[in-house]
This record gives structure tokens, C-alpha cells and sequence, in this order.
């Protein structure tokens, strides 16, 4: 292992091993997952057990309404409840079914605390069953599965004529979101070279270091560490994500992923509707139109020339002061840049074939984050790709050759915050 | 015979000169003292021999070829603004320094312990640096600075931060070093250290050598032909005898009947004539030759060229 190579080993190992990285790449995911998956069941249920007591008149729905026995517990009566002897009563619900149900088909429903909307849809369709099977028998002509089929409905799908654009904001979208991590990933990583850089200077270390390695080997050592460092964040918490979002969906999402599981007895006409209209959209988007080779494959180059651009310029800063309080004014013109290119992302969503985006996914200082809307679309010409990466790699030789002459005086300097016109002298010392 | 040669060493930065026209010969073996007050250049004149920087002019040779990458393995240096990272462990660390100098896993390993053992520090290993104390994070860096056994060993101020038995335990091992063959340069305002380890020194003032070579002939060169007598007897008899090609500098009563004198010869005298006037006027107890101390000619070396600024004293 060569010396740079050492240098690598030291600043990755140094952090990989810390808590806070071990705990950050396991909170992450698990946060990121929790939220979603708790946002889903606040929303969708609460999980007490009802006590539903049906007042039926008809005489004719005795035990036969289906309901999950883990989140209801029927009980049957003749009888004629009131309103305000429910309300004393230990039930949470109560139906009345009149006694002329079938030709009036009104069922009155009261309960003392709303039942969720996926429970009361239930409770319907189930009610209806019911309903159906008696009155398909009464008259005895038909058999209730040919039944549903006439009762089901046309399936109608309406088309936009725009929907290839539609989808092209869609996947922007999704592109939007690596350049978000893009954007988050220089921002989070380069200020660790910065703060690395100070913390040599600080302790005294720096020039023990120097006398060693060349400050280039140095601080391209530290850069490549910390990208490593980056890349094996990303990579872990892609896979935990992925990990926990599956178990999360067999647990948790059991029911909404198959409404088949949903009690009932049109179970198959259900899946079958559900099935339908998922598979159509949101479905086919996820799996079918988006290109992972190429989204991860450009994610990972435009993270790597773009933390490479920005992390040598972050080393010049932090080679230039003593502090990490000092670093404001040197910051200022490094982040504009980014966040700038993240801004014009942002508004390129609604129209990723826009001029200010093409400008932007060119000028290296902001291609790393606004390449990847356009790349994302898919619409983006191959030899604006490839310009876009040439002049990337070509401006990320430049900031690594300007910062580094920067760095070898700056490390060594000690006391006084340089102005920019001493930076423009220290990058004119000789060797 | 010279291990390090620096020659004609010009070093600008922007307007300002660093260094100009400086030369040193370090012989092989040798502790070699190199003296000057702050900003006198010293520090830029090492950072080029550890090719930290390079020079504007001038080139430096190593063991007679020029300096190049390769010899940062047989160069140690322990700088003067120093440090270690301080939340990194020290067995870790030390590891890592030593690689960093060329060591092989096996080899830097069975170093480390055996410095260890000698420093009874083998149970730091495992501490973070930040949990030591200053004196014992000295210990350490030293450590660091020797690991790979250079050939040149360059130390700026060693004995700043250090209490006086780290200090001396640290002077002892340089001594043992250079028993072993290894030469030190040795950057220092602390003139007591110089005198009792240093065979050659070079001073620097204001970016330019103004004296060099061995200690010895430096300290001949700035005697006085001044002594000092002690004798039993009279001071007048003393006085009378010393009328002609003698200065009589300084006279001092120890008791009654025995005193301290300090003359200086003059008119091509020896001691030997001074001895002879002397003999017969009073009974000479003791007479030693004065030699100015290297702090004396330190001061006076760089308040000749100072102009008006005083400087009374850089013993620290």
C-alpha cells in the first residue's frame, strides 16, 4: 500500500468506526422508513377492538354479515335499540336494519367514535353481499357469480393525450431527488474534509504529517477517504431501506398491498379491480419506466466528480484558516454555486427540457446536480452527457491543481484570517 | 563525511526573503546546533531540508546526491509546532507514522514495542492521545520522530513542553542516538543545551549565516585573552605587579587575605609572563582561562548586526 493509500485507510477507518457514522447509517433508514410507515397506519386505522351490535328487524341477517374478528366482535339482537340506550350501552357501534330492508335498502349506522373509512367500506360491501345473496335466491333465476359479472362496471380508463409529458415531470421527479442527494452529499461530505483539514492544523499535526507525505498526496488522501466514507453511507442505507421496506410491506401493508385478504365474498372481483388500476400506473412507473442502470450509474459518477470538484475546494478552505468559525467568507462564494444549481433543479421540474437547465447541466460548478433531472427524463441528447462529464472531470483537475496550491502554504500558516489577495499570492509561490 | 550539504539557499516569499544565500555543512555523527532568533529563517531552512518547501536558488545534497522524495525515510523531524491527532489511539497512531516513513507492518510493530517498553509507556497503547497529558504526549511524538531509525534527525526546540526529567530523558536518548551513528541537527534559542550537546552550530540572524563551524574553535575565537586568578595576599601587591602589558578587568574579595581577579593580557603577553610578574607579589591559589559562554556570543553576534535593537538574553 502506497502512502496515499495509507493516508485513505486512516481517514476512512478513522470515521466508518465513529458511533455517530454507525448510528447515523442505521437511524437513517430506519427513520426514513418508520416515518412512512407510520404516517400509513395513523392514517389509515384505528386498531381497538369494536363492539358492534346489530339490531336487525329483518330477522334475516342473523350472523351472516363477514367482519375480521380481530378488529370486530359482532353481536345479533332482535330487538329494537334506541339511541340512548346505545349510548349507555358498553358498544361502540350499533346497525339498524329496518324490517323492510329489501326494498328500502337503508341501513342507519351510529357510533359513539368514528370507525375508519376502509372499516365502514367493508362493512358495506359485506352488508350489500348479504343483501344480494338473499334477493338473487328469492327470485331464483340466476346464479350469483353470472350476477357480478353483469354488475361490474365498465373498466373506463381515461388517457392523456400529453401523458408521455406527464411522465417525463415524473421522472424528473425522481431525478430531483438524486440531485437532492447529490446536493446533501457534497454539502455533508466536503465540510468533513474542511473540518479535517482544521483539526490537522489545529492540533499541530500538519506538519509532522508533511514532512512524510506531500500535502498533495495529503489532502487527496483525505478527499478520497471521505468519499468513501460517503459512498459507503449511500450504499448501506439504499440497502437497509430496501431491506426494511420489504419486511415493512409484509408486516404492516398486508392488507392494503392484497384487498383480496379483506373479508368478503366478491374477494376475486376486488383483486382483480385492484390489480388492475395499480398495475397501470404507479406500478409500471416504478418498475418498468424508470432506467436504475443508468439513474444509479450517473448518480454515482455526478456524486463522485461533484464531491471531487467541491471537496478540493473545500480542503483550501480549511487549509486557509485556523477555525472553523473563520470559514464564513471563503464558504460563501463555494456554496452559492450549489445551491444555485439546486435551485434552477428545482424549477427545472415542471419543464426539464428548459433552457436554464440544458445551461446549468453544462457548467460543471452545477452539472453534478442539475444533470440529474435531465438525465432521469431520459430525453437528454448522449453528447450533452458526455460534454457534461468532460467538463466535469476536466474542472474538477482544475480546483484540485488551483486548491492545492492553496493548501501546501495554507496548512502551514498560522494567526491572522488571509484575504483573498494573499490567497491569490500563496497560489503564486514556488514549489 | 557530510551526511547534509544546503547550499546557496535563496527562499522568497512574495517580497519577503526568507532566506538569503545560506549555506551549512552537517558532518556525519555530529550534533549540529542551529541558532538564531525568532524569524531569523531557521524554521524555512528546515522545512526545505525536509522538502516541505524548495528552495527559490540553491541546492541541497543528501549523503552527496540531491535531496529527493526517497530520503524522507531517512529523515526524522520533530518540528516545533507539533501534535498528534488527538483522538486517534496511540498505538494506532504511532503505527501509522511510522508507515507513513516507509516501515513495513512487521517491522514498525516490533520497533514501537520495544520503545514502548523502554519509555514504560506500554500501557498507552490503547489510549486516545486526548486522555494524555502533554509531557506524555511528548513522549510519544518522539517516538514517532525516531521510529524508523533515520539517518538524520532534525529537531526544532525538543525540549519546549517537556518537564526537566522528560527533558532529560529525552537529551539522554539523543546522546544515545548519536552513539549509534545518527546525526541531529538541532534548531534551539536554549544556548545551556547547546554548549553541553552541540560539536557544530550555525547561526542565523535576519535570513543570513553569520557564524558557523565547531564550538570549539567558535568559543577560541571569541575568548578574550582574559583570566582569572585566585592567589592568597595583598591586593595592592597584586595590583603593583600587574603596571605594565596587563588590564586588571575585575577584583573580588572572597575574605580577608584571598581574592579573585579577572586580567586580561595585553602587548602579545602569554600566561606564562603573567605567571612570572605574578609569583613573587602574591601566592597564586588557582588561574583558569574565562570563555565566553555561547549565550555571550550569541548576543554579541546578533546585536552587531541588529543595529539598534537590544537583545539582552534568549536563554528561554
Amino acid at each position: 500500500m502506497g502512502k496515499i493509500g495509507l493516508i485513505i485507510a486512516r481517514e476512512y477507518l478513522s470515521r466508518v468506526r465513529k458511533k455517530s457514522f454507525i448510528l447515523m447509517t442505521i437511524l437513517g433508514p430506519i427513520l426514513i422508513v418508520g416515518f412512512t410507515v407510520g404516517a400509513v397506519v395513523l392514517g389509515s386505522a384505528d386498531l381497538g377492538l369494536k363492539k358492534v351490535l346489530v339490531s336487525d328487524q329483518s330477522g334475516f341477517f342473523n350472523e351472516k354479515i363477514k367482519h375480521d374478528k380481530s378488529t370486530s366482535d359482532f353481536v345479533y339482537t332482535d330487538k329494537i335499540v334506541g339511541e340512548n340506550e346505545f349510548k349507555k350501552s358498553e358498544y361502540d357501534i350499533l346497525i339498524q336494519i329496518n324490517q323492510k330492508v329489501y326494498e328500502n335498502k337503508t341501513v342507519v349506522m351510529l357510533y359513539k367514535k368514528q370507525p375508519d373509512a376502509a372499516w365502514t367500506a367493508n362493512l358495506i360491501n359485506n352488508i350489500n353481499v348479504v343483501l344480494e345473496q338473499y334477493l338473487i335466491k328469492r327470485n331464483g333465476k340466476i346464479a350469483y357469480e353470472d350476477y357480478i359479472k353483469i354488475k361490474q362496471g365498465v373498466n373506463f380508463k381515461q388517457l392523456n393525450a400529453n401523458r408521455e409529458d406527464e411522465k417525463k415531470e415524473q421522472k424528473a421527479m425522481v431525478g430531483f431527488i438524486f440531485a437532492l442527494l447529490i446536493y446533501m452529499f457534497i454539502f455533508l461530505y466536503g465540510s468533513q474534509v474542511m473540518r479535517g483539514v482544521i483539526e490537522e492544523k489545529t492540533s499541530r499535526v500538519i506538519e509532522v504529517l508533511v514532512s512524510s507525505v506531500t500535502p498533495f498526496q495529503l489532502m487527496m488522501g483525505k478527499i478520497v477517504g471521505i468519499m468513501l466514507v460517503g459512498l459507503t453511507q449511500f450504499v448501506l442505507w439504499v440497502g437497509l431501506i430496501f431491506v426494511l421496506m420489504l419486511s415493512a410491506q409484509n408486516y404492516v401493508f398486508t392488507d392494503m398491498r392484497a384487498p383480496a385478504n379483506l373479508p368478503g365474498m366478491a374477494d376475486g372481483v376486488t383483486a382483480q379491480m385492484t390489480a388492475a388500476t395499480t398495475d397501470s400506473e404507479l406500478y409500471n412507473f416504478i418498475f418498468h419506466d424508470l432506467n436504475y442502470p443508468v439513474l444509479i450509474s450517473m448518480f454515482i459518477f455526478f456524486f463522485i466528480g461533484g464531491y471531487l470538484l467541491y471537496g478540493a475546494l473545500f480542503a483550501a478552505v480549511g487549509s486557509a484558516v485556523d477555525s472553523e468559525a473563520d470559514t464564513q467568507q471563503f464558504m460563501l462564494p463555494i456554496s452559492f454555486p450549489l445551491i444555485f444549481g439546486f435551485i434552477i433543479s428545482q424549477m427545472g421540474l415542471k419543464n426539464p427540457d428548459g433552457q436554464a437547465l440544458a445551461w446549468a447541466s453544462q457548467i460543471p460548478l452545477t452539472s453534478p446536480v442539475a444533470m440529474m433531472v435531465r438525465v432521469s427524463t431520459g430525453s437528454v441528447p448522449v453528447w450533452h452527457v458526455v460534454i457534461s462529464m468532460l467538463l466535469l472531470i476536466g474542472a474538477f483537475i482544475f480546483t484540485t491543481w488551483l486548491a492545492a496550491k492553496i493548501y501546501r502554504v495554507g496548512i502551514l500558516m498560522y494567526g491572522k484570517k488571509p484575504t483573498y489577495r494573499e490567497l491569490w499570492k500563496w497560489m503564486r509561490y514556488k514549489g | 563525511m557530510y551526511i547534509l550539504r544546503a547550499q546557496h539557499i535563496y527562499k522568497h516569499f512574495g517580497k519577503y526573503t526568507a532566506l538569503k544565500d545560506v549555506s551549512i555543512d552537517v558532518k556525519k555523527g555530529n550534533i549540529f546546533g542551529l541558532l538564531g532568533p525568532n524569524g531569523a529563517g531557521k524554521t524555512s531552512l528546515i522545512r526545505i531540508i525536509n522538502q516541505i518547501t524548495g528552495p527559490d536558488e540553491g541546492t541541497v545534497l543528501f549523503e552527496d546526491q540531491k535531496l529527493s522524495p526517497w530520503h524522507v525515510a531517512k529523515i526524522g523531524y520533530l518540528p516545533e509546532e507539533r501534535g498528534l491527532y488527538k483522538k486517534m489511539k496511540v498505538g494506532e497512531q504511532a503505527m501509522y507514522f511510522a508507515r507513513l516513513k516507509g516501515m513495513k507492518k512487521n517491522e514498525a510493530m516490533y520497533e514501537l514495542m520495544s520503545w514502548f517498553k523502554k519509555f514504560e509507556i506500554e500501557g498507552w497503547w490503547n489510549k486516545k492521545v486526548e486522555e494524555l497529558s502533554k509531557g506524555m504526549a511528548q513522549k510519544v511524538q518522539f517516538i514517532t520522530t525516531v521510529i524508523h531509525k533515520p539517518s538524520l534527525l532534525i529537531l526544532d526546540e525538543p525540549f519546549s513542553g517537556f518537564d526537566p526529567i522528560n527533558a532529560n530523558l529525552i537529551k539522554n536518548e539523543i546522546l544515545e542516538l548519536k552513539k549509534q551513528g545518527t546525526t541531529v541537527i538541532f534548531s534551539t534559542h536554549n544556548m545551556s543545551s547547546v554548549e553541553e550537546m552541540c560539536d557544530d552550530i550555525a547561526l542565523i540572524n535576519k535570513s543570513e549565516v553569520l557564524l558557523s563551524g565547531s564550538v570549539v574553535d567558535i568559543k577560541k575565537k571569541f575568548a578574550k585573552n582574559t583570566f582569572e586568578v585566585e592567589f592568597n595576599g595583598n591586593m595592592i601587591a597584586f595590583a603593583n605587579a600587574l603596571w605594565a602589558g596587563y588590564e586588571l578587568m575585575e577584583k573580588h574579595m572572597i575574605e580577608n587575605n584571598h581574592h579573585k581577579c579577572t586580567v586580561k593580557l595585553l602587548n602579545n603577553n602569554t600566561v606564562n609572563n603573567l605567571l612570572q610578574t605574578l609569583i613573587p607579589a602574591v601566592e597564586i591559589r588557582g588561574l583558569k582561562e574565562v570563555v565566553p559562554t555561547m549565550n555571550e556570543i550569541f548576543i554579541e553576534t546578533v546585536q552587531g548586526t541588529a543595529g539598534n535593537t537590544k537583545i539582552t538574553s534568549f536563554t528561554e
